[in-house]
């Protein structure tokens, strides 16, 4: 069997990510010199609504903020064991006892003391979700924390008491917003945060198409170091311009022929965050010619989609690409609200068979030969029902690879049991490492 | 005293199969008890809490990952194992994640007539929680009358409101007597009597709870030794009986408790109020909280003080279940409160089935400890 060789080469626009990044834990930490507020929530708060305060409201995001602690595995295990030594149980979520853990060491990833943020603002979807900024808050001698909560069911059952009752608690935010920081609340800002938020969201999930393309166009690894700028501020210009530059660079990369790996003769989806500290895995599988094109968790943290009308899986349409213009605050959250909960990766909260249909959709229309499923101990929310995905997909005709592991906790992962595993995994596929 | 509870508790599935011979009616299975069960008794459904076995599991493997807690996984094994055949419908209430897998391999993998998933909110300290529920409670009650063919009245959810609200203030008598120095039940046996609240049909269990109090009231004693050391037990789900008579065989006298299957369950009452379905949905609202409602403000640690105060509790036996996320956020800040209040704690993790010897030493020694407090 010939092996197929493409073009690859760098993404331009890596550096501007990269820089994005480090801005944004730079604005974090600096907010304070030049009158700005700091404050926490998680990746999926309604990071918009704060955005109506003013142009210095810098935010920090939590499981992102300890993804990259976990690649520092000095300071990761510093971090778990602070935690672990307040009495918080080794198998709570990873980046919660990572986040708390900086915290208590109080010792901030990128130099100095951790900086406290103002106020916290946090949704709720996953059982740890407000606990963990309860506890946060606790820990940093009471900081004011507010917190949504958003698990009213999967979007297919939407109704419009659901909205309200979001909405009505995001109303309730901003008066708890204005009292907490004494700010007087600007709509315009919110209306152009929402705007920004769904620009940026459906065109990261429009970024993920292009990987339908064959050789794909992106590699997970790659994909992993672009979407978190999503996680970090959804809401933001910045990250919405970045995301349609990033997807016309995309674009062009398919046009032109350019892989994200030098062979591809296998494609494949992983599932839930990987163990950050190893993602050397993906770079392993590249020695098989095997591609992870995304997941279900890279595609559908933060791109939101829809069901197309020919039954196919697409970013979802902007409010303004629908031609509907945001006037009033109510109309901005009840779009906030609507549009967060056709998130793809809230829907399993509620049933594991809904996330298994978009997996399945996925390794259709992606062209997927086989899937790798990492049963992550370090996040209860997006490893539930995942033994119920590997009966589907199973079911479905896919190959699954289960592994287990933990995304920032290095301790249960077991790397060279994993390769291992690879390999077998591989060899069922028929695929022996090309310089062999 | 307590015979026919601990008879309905060993022979729960006889008794629900028997039930629905006599009665003719609906068996819905529930997970969690958040479940407004005042609806189903207004469509005369019996409402059976899906409990585990406490036996090695060997069948959910392929459903639930082993990092979610032994409960949810021993639940399902009962539904795998053909324990609950003769439910009529399945239902849950939405709570912790853990309990919701059972819930879903449930349906996907038990063929059933009737499944519900209920989105009971997360924020029940928002104001904004009870229309919520309440509309989700409209819409499940035209879920289940579409299913039983028949419509819910007024006077039906009445019926429904009085059958719980008199069977939790019979158990708050019951619970009443276990103020007393030597109480006249053990902690054991009103764990029978709670227990079976989830698997009996109310209007029986009520009269078998009021027959309880007037043998309570004649000067009727439990047979077993309630001067012990003054304990509550508290945290994630515990129906672990065998635990309890471990505990009391030391000399400990379990008084109180904040569990589900417990006082988290019967606390409070249907209030009265203009619309009947509200009036449920306040309830559920206000009911003590499990942990994965109980934020932002920590109200589980003020309702655990006042219930230890009033049970003249001397120390805590803090119950987890292996991986119970919730409760695990919970603990730390519980046993510091507790403690900080004179109240000496003691923490166990708990599996399906329970190391009896190890833990009875680590009980023996708790106790000694409080024993001495009490020398010097």
């Amino acid at each position: 069997m010939s092996i197929p060789t493409y073009k690859t080469e760098a993404l331009k626009s890596w550096n501007k990510a990269k820089e994005i990044r480090n801005d944004f834990y730079k604005r974090y930490q600096n907010a304070h010199e030049n009158g700005g507020l700091r404050w926490a929530g998680g990746a999926w708060s309604f990071g918009a609504i704060p955005c109506g305060l003013g142009r210095d409201i810098f935010p920090i995001t939590g499981e992102p903020y300890a993804a990259g602690i976990a690649f520092n595995k000095e300071f990761s295990l510093r971090c778990l064991e602070a935690t672990e030594r307040k009495g918080y149980a080794r198998d709570l979520c990873a980046y919660m006892r990572t986040y708390w853990g900086s915290i208590i060491l109080d010792e901030y990833l990128y130099g100095g003391k951790f900086p406290k943020p103002d106020f916290m603002w946090q949704d709720h979807v996953c059982c740890s979700h407000s606990k963990w900024y309860q506890v946060a808050s606790e820990l940093e001698g009471g900081i004011p924390t507010y917190s949504i909560d958003v698990a009213v069911g999967p979007y297919n059952s939407v109704t419009e008491s659901k909205i309200d009752y979001i909405v009505a608690q995001m109303q309730d935010g901003i008066e708890w917003l204005k009292k907490t920081t004494g700010r007087e609340y600007n709509d315009d800002l919110l209306i152009e945060a929402v705007n920004n938020e769904c620009r940026a969201t459906s065109a990261w999930a429009e970024i993920c198409m292009y990987n339908m393309a064959k050789p794909a166009p992106l590699d997970e690894k790659t994909m992993y170091s672009l979407y978190v700028l999503g996680t970090l501020e959804k809401h933001s210009k910045i990250v919405a311009d970045y995301y349609e530059e990033l997807r016309d660079e995309v674009k062009w990369r398919v046009e032109n022929g350019i892989s994200a790996t030098k062979h591809e003769r296998c494609r494949l989806i992983s599932d839930t965050q990987p163990p950050w500290g190893f993602l050397d895995v993906f770079r392993y599988l590249e020695g098989f010619g095997a591609v992870s094109v995304g997941s279900l968790y890279t595609f559908g943290l933060i791109g939101v989609w829809e069901d197309k009308p020919d039954g196919t899986w697409g970013p979802r349409t902007t409010p303004a690409q629908k031609g509907i213009k945001i006037e009033t605050r109510e109309q901005a959250l009840r779009i906030l609200a609507d549009w967060n909960l056709s998130k793809p990766e809230w829907q399993h909260f509620y049933s594991p068979h809904l996330k298994s249909d978009m997996m399945i959709k996925i390794c259709q229309q992606w062209q997927v030969d086989g899937v790798l499923l990492h049963y992550n101990r370090g996040c209860e929310g997006l490893s539930l029902g995942i033994a119920e995905n590997r009966l589907a997909l199973i079911e479905a005709g896919y190959p699954v690879m289960a592994f287990e592991g933990n995304m920032g906790d290095e301790r249960e992962f077991d790397a060279t049991k994993t390769m291992s595993r690879i390999d077998s995994f591989m060899e069922t596929l028929g695929m022996k490492l090309i310089n062999q | 005293m307590i015979t026919q509870f601990r008879d309905w508790d060993l022979n729960r599935h006889a008794y629900a199969k028997e039930w629905k011979e006599r009665t003719g009616g609906k068996v819905m299975g529930y997970f969690c008890t958040y479940v407004p069960e005042e609806i189903l008794y207004a469509a005369n459904i019996l409402p059976v809490r899906i409990l585990g076995s406490h036996e090695q599991n060997d069948v959910t493997e392929p459903h639930i990952f082993g990092m979610f807690c032994p409960f949810c996984r021993d639940c399902l094994a009962q539904g795998l194992k053909g324990r609950y055949d003769y439910l009529d419908g399945i239902m849950i209430a939405q709570s912790c994640l853990h309990i919701r897998q059972a819930y879903t391999s449930w349906t996907k993998h038990i063929p059933i007539d009737f499944q519900y998933y209920l989105p009971m909110p997360n924020n029940v300290q928002s104001p904004h929680a009870t229309p919520y529920l309440t509309a989700e409670y409209i819409q499940f009650k035209e879920a289940v009358e579409k299913w039983i063919g028949k419509e819910i009245t007024p006077d039906d959810l009445q019926r429904g409101i009085d059958i719980m609200n008199e069977n939790r203030s019979l158990i708050h008598e019951i619970y009443n007597y276990k103020k007393m120095d030597n109480p006249p039940l053990s902690g054991e046996e009103s764990m029978e009597v709670a227990i079976t609240q989830q698997m009996v049909d109310k209007r029986e269990h009520s009269v078998a709870m009021r027959k309880l109090l007037d043998e309570i009231a004649a000067g009727g004693k439990s047979t077993k030794n309630t001067s012990g050391t003054r304990l509550m037990i508290l945290g994630s789900e515990n129906d672990d009986i065998p635990f309890v008579r471990m505990v009391e065989s030391v000399n400990g006298t379990v008084v109180t408790d904040d569990h589900c299957i417990g006082t988290r369950y019967f606390w409070n009452n249907v209030e009265p109020g203009e619309d009947l379905i509200t009036s449920i949905a306040q309830r559920y609202i206000d009911r003590p909280a499990c942990p994965s409602k109980d934020w932002i403000e920590r109200t589980r640690i003020p309702h655990i003080l006042s219930i230890a105060k009033e049970f003249g509790v001397k120390g805590a036996i803090v119950i987890q279940q292996k991986f119970c996320d919730p409760h695990e956020l919970d603990i730390p800040a519980i046993i510091k409160s507790l403690n900080a209040n004179d109240i000496k704690t003691l923490f166990l993790e708990f599996d399906v089935t329970v190391p009896l010897g190890q833990f009875k030493i680590r009980v023996e020694a708790f106790l000694e400890m409080l024993q001495e407090d009490d020398l010097f």
